[in-house]
Parts: C-alpha cells; structure tokens; sequence
C-alpha cells in the first residue's frame, strides 16, 4: 500500500467529490456507479474510469464491501506485550512467525509491541497467545473488543 | 447474524473488490453462478443485518495527507462508557473506536479511539475534543504513537465454513 502523500495535481475537484462521496457508499442496485453519476452529474463511464484510475494511483486502497469481520465466523483479539528493547527483534521474529498475527506495531509505551491475532474460534485466541507466552517469556495481554462503536472516520480529500 | 455457504462465496468473491463494470453484481453472479437478481437479494439482505456494512470505498489515508495517527485510550467510567463510546466512534477523525476490557494494573484504560490526522499537532487537537467529550468521566488517558509497522497481512476470509 502506498504510505507517501500524492502531489496535489494528482486529484482534480471531481476526484475529490468522488473520494469523499464513495466513503458513504453505494446503492445496492443493478446500475450503482449509473445512479453515482446521476447524482454527481457524471457519466457512468467517467465514474467507472474515475475509481479505477484512482485505485491504480493508490488514492484508494479498495472499493467493495465492508463486511463485519466476526460475523464471517472468526475471532479476534488485541494483544499487547512489554519487550525489552535488546530482545525486540528475536520476540519479532517469533510473534510474527505465527500466521494468526494479522498486524503488528511498535508502539511508543512500555507496552511496546501491538497485535491483534485473527482465528477461528476464541480457543485458538487463547491456545495461540499462550504458546507467544511460551515462546518468548514474557506475558501478553488480551484485549478483545467488548463493544465496537458504529464508526464516523471519513478522510477528506 | 449468520450467513449461508452462498452468502459467503458472495462476500468471498467481492474480497477483492466489487466489479468496475456496468452491472457489478451480474458479474459477481457470474462468478459464482448465481443470477443478478440473486445476487442484490442476499448482498442487500446481508447489509440490513448489518454483516455488509456498506458497499464503498476505502481512502488510502497516507495518500490523501493523512499521514499521522495516534491509538488513544481512556479510562471512562463502565457506567457512562457505552454512551460516550458512541459518541467518540462518531467523530469523523476516528477510525476505530472499542471498548476493551482493562488489564489492572498495568493498563486501567477501556476505551481505544484511533486518531487519524495530517500531522501530530492535528492528532493531539482531536484528541483534546475527545478529551472534552469525556468530561470528568475519564480519570486517565494516554495516547500511544506507532513508529512502525512490524506486520500487515490484513484478515482473509476462509473460502469454506470450518
């Protein structure tokens, strides 16, 4: 994924109202980017070139369902864990080795190295988080999400 | 909230992203070999469930300039926390927005809001509007910088039920 800010020619005005407009979604019907470009005054043509020019320059990182994670079946929880700055690259090696760590980040606390695990069940949370305990010596807190908040977060462009 | 093997093929196939084309769900369905009308029953079945959430676009947040973010967290009060959670999670420069438990004593925070921002000057602005949200419900706070990005594989769907 890009991690660099685009030059500011890259998005026109109709770049930008696409941008925000698509963050709130679609209508599920048979013509949806149709019925966009009604209610921009764009083309369906111009709305279909539109979002993929700015897929392929990485304006978006994806457009499609946002789908509610555990409703497919899975588990996920937030861990965190305090590594000695000498050891931080050895326990790196060894939480990321596990294929149920989905990301991780080094963050600035005592607490200094955040993941969350994605499993099948809650027992393999567990059974997966016990063995990185195993593994390095060093305790990691769990944080499942207890309650997710409906989420406002749009990116203006 | 439960799904059917078709609904999954349907939100197995769109993973990626739904079809640039005309009638992107006709596509879909002819992927899986389902017919169009099929398709946009269960699609739009499944996001009055809340299981899709919506069909949209998701920014590349560091492509448009908002380069800074900071994981904040609060110590709210358990009885009021539901309440201003939502509020947070509402804010348009929050990403996430959970309700955690706490790990007494080394972490006495239960609510994580994800700031995003152009730079930490504007993460550190939104956080004091979250700050003033919360009132004389939070007792404490942090905010907890990332330096890097030690793993991003992101979730894949299984293709199958287990």
């Amino acid at each position: 994924m890009r991690r660099t800010p685009l030059t500011p020619d890259a998005l026109d005005d109709i770049d930008r109202a696409l941008i925000n407009r698509l963050q709130d979604g679609i209508l599920v019907t048979q013509t949806p980017y149709a019925m966009l470009g009604t209610e921009m005054g764009l083309s369906e043509d111009d709305v279909l070139t539109r979002i993929e020019r700015l897929r392929g320059i990485g304006a978006l990182t994806r457009f499609g369902p946002f789908i509610d994670a555990a409703a497919m079946g899975g588990a996920f929880c937030l861990c965190a864990m305090e590594v000695p700055g000498d050891r931080f690259e050895t326990v790196l090696t060894l939480v990321n080795a596990h294929d149920e760590v989905a990301h991780n980040y080094e963050r600035v606390h005592r607490l200094n190295m955040w993941f969350v695990l994605a499993c099948e069940s809650e027992s393999e949370i567990t059974r997966v988080a016990d063995r990185i305990e195993q593994e390095t010596g060093i305790t990691v807190l769990r944080f499942p999400k207890l309650k997710e908040f409906f989420i406002g977060f749009r990116v203006p462009a | 909230m439960s799904i059917d093997a078709t609904d999954r093929k349907i939100l197995t196939a769109t993973q990626g992203g739904l079809p640039l084309a005309p009638r992107p769900f006709a596509v879909v369905g002819s992927w899986i070999g389902l017919d169009e009308a099929e398709v946009i029953a269960r699609v739009s079945a499944m996001q009055e469930q809340g299981i899709i959430r919506r069909i949209a676009a998701a920014p590349n947040h560091y492509a448009l300039g908002m380069i800074a973010n900071g994981m904040s967290v609060w110590d709210v009060a358990d009885e009021i926390a539901e309440t201003l959670g939502a509020q947070v999670g509402a804010l348009d420069f929050v990403s996430h927005c959970y309700l955690r438990p706490r790990a007494l004593p080394e972490w006495p925070y239960n609510l994580f809001a994800m700031i995003h921002g152009t730079n930490r000057d504007e993460v550190e602005s939104h956080r004091a509007e979250i700050e003033k949200i919360l009132g004389p419900a939070c007792r404490t706070r942090d905010i907890l910088y990332s330096t890097r990005i030690l793993k991003k594989t992101g979730v894949r769907l299984r293709k199958e039920a287990s």
